[in-house]
């Protein structure tokens, strides 16, 4: 299998994963980028509505070919379409939406996310400086925060840390990391292996990650 | 009272070297740009620009840039320009970055009589670095203060004479805030209507807010991102 093709299958997992922590009512912000496909994946008989916090409650789908609206794009400045009951409100009332605690979930990738929960996905010095946008906000804000990255870097270098060496997006704000490798959830204790991939040992994850696992007693096998 | 002016170049006549201006829109979605076209055919040099993005590399606020009149940028994400990467490596321009919802909190409080207030936002990160934090219930909340400008220029989609304003979909996004934190507001719309020919209850940016108003000549209305799907059988 080629490496595209592998990165396609990794992604894959990732998504599904979280797309099965949806709950029926849920209010969710996708980040932009491999978040964003969670969208392809929500499990039959939930409904969640999606929020882009450039100021719209209800993102659909990429709109039908001709039916394009230069004023209707997402965070990603991608043209959607509105799902039946969309609103539409000002950047200052999405972000009081935002810190407020009212986004039941919001899924961000990251360059690195440490034992304590911080992260880093915004800066790395010596490169040109991007802007942080909205996510410094959304994981200050929502009520769990769920990471969705590759478990190390191209180069297999861990990106799961004991602290984090980039500049910080935020401090102790991640509940939870979702991996092609595993799923693990923030505790006050540590990072606790709870799902593992098809194939793999929990010594295959640890040694792919810096920071210290602590294997939950239920550890289960990922769906695929 | 007459709010209305002709065109872009009229209602900018006195917008001065030096001055600092809020610049609606979201990426290209729901950006003034007939002011902006304007403002690069005046040449005002030296300005500050307090705007979530600059455009992408010749469009919006990309003209600006690329005309070198912009010494000064307050924004939240600069990824669509490279220009900009350029100018700030060599320095000739001066960058902020701040979180969009502290960028569009500062500036609905600049616009409310708010000087300052308290958001966990960036709390243990270097934008809270040199400012204020202080506890409250237990949670850590960094001070940030409230921003203004000498002119707003904002994009709407119907206004009326009297400067009341409708945006439409996400094209709203920074616009409702920047036409409060002004010296000056000028609206540019798609649809300048009589007054009384918009339900009072939909208006979205009240009309004591605006002081000069015009139908745009040119709405290119560019997408930056096109993403479609297949109509299916």
């Amino acid at each position: 299998m080629d490496k595209a093709a592998k990165d396609v299958d990794k992604r894959e997992r990732i998504v599904k994963r979280i797309a099965r922590e949806l709950r029926d009512g849920f209010y969710v912000n996708l980040g932009i980028g491999m978040p964003t496909l969670i969208a392809n994946h929500v499990p039959a008989g939930v409904e969640v509505t999606l929020q882009s916090e450039n100021g719209m409650l209800g993102i659909g789908p990429y709109p039908i070919e001709g039916t394009e609206d230069p004023d209707l794009i997402n965070a990603g400045k991608e043209t959607v379409s509105e799902m039946p009951g969309t609103s539409y409100f000002s950047s200052a009332d999405s972000f009081a939406m935002i810190r407020g605690g009212h986004i039941d979930l919001s899924v961000l990738g990251a360059m690195e996310v440490d034992e304590t929960g911080s992260i880093a996905n915004w800066m790395i010095p010596g490169k040109m400086v991007k802007g942080m946008g909205g996510a410094m906000d959304l994981v200050a804000g929502a009520r769990r925060v769920v990471v969705a990255m590759e478990h190390t870097t191209r180069e297999g270098a861990p990106k799961i840390l004991k602290k984090c060496t980039l500049p910080l997006t935020g401090v102790r704000v991640v509940d939870t990391i979702a991996t092609e490798m595993a799923y693990i959830r923030v505790t006050k204790d540590g990072l606790v292996l709870e799902e593992i991939a098809p194939g793999l040992t929990p010594d295959d994850v640890q040694k792919a990650t810096e920071a210290r696992l602590i294997v939950s007693p239920g550890l289960k096998v990922m769906e695929n | 009272m007459n709010k209305v002016v002709a065109n872009a170049d009229e209602a900018i006549r006195d917008v001065f070297d030096g001055a600092t201006i809020m610049i609606g829109g979201f990426g290209l979605c729901g950006m003034p740009e007939n002011l902006i076209r304007a403002l690069v055919r005046k040449g005002t040099k030296s300005l500050r620009t307090i705007s979530n993005n600059v455009g992408v590399d010749g469009v919006g606020n990309g003209l600006l840039l690329a005309a070198g009149q912009i010494v000064h940028h307050i924004g939240t994400y600069v990824g669509e320009n490279r220009l900009l990467e350029e100018m700030v490596l060599k320095g000739t321009i001066k960058l902020d970055l701040i979180p969009q919802g502290t960028f569009s909190e500062r500036i609905r409080a600049g616009g409310a009589g708010i000087p300052a207030f308290y958001t966990p936002t960036g709390v243990g990160t270097i934008v809270a670095e040199g400012k204020e934090t202080r506890e409250f219930d237990g949670r850590l909340y960094v001070m940030e203060r409230g921003l203004t400008a000498d002119f707003a220029f904002v994009k709407a989609w119907k206004g009326d004479r009297a400067g009341n304003l409708i945006y439409r979909k996400t094209a709203r996004n920074f616009n409702p805030m920047m036409a409060t934190a002004a010296k000056v507001t000028i609206a540019e719309v798609e649809h300048l209507v009589d007054v009384g020919e918009l339900d009072g209850d939909a208006i979205h940016t009240p009309s004591i807010h605006v002081k000069r108003i015009f139908q745009g000549e040119l709405y290119e209305r560019r997408i930056e991102r096109r993403t479609v799907r297949k109509a299916s059988a």
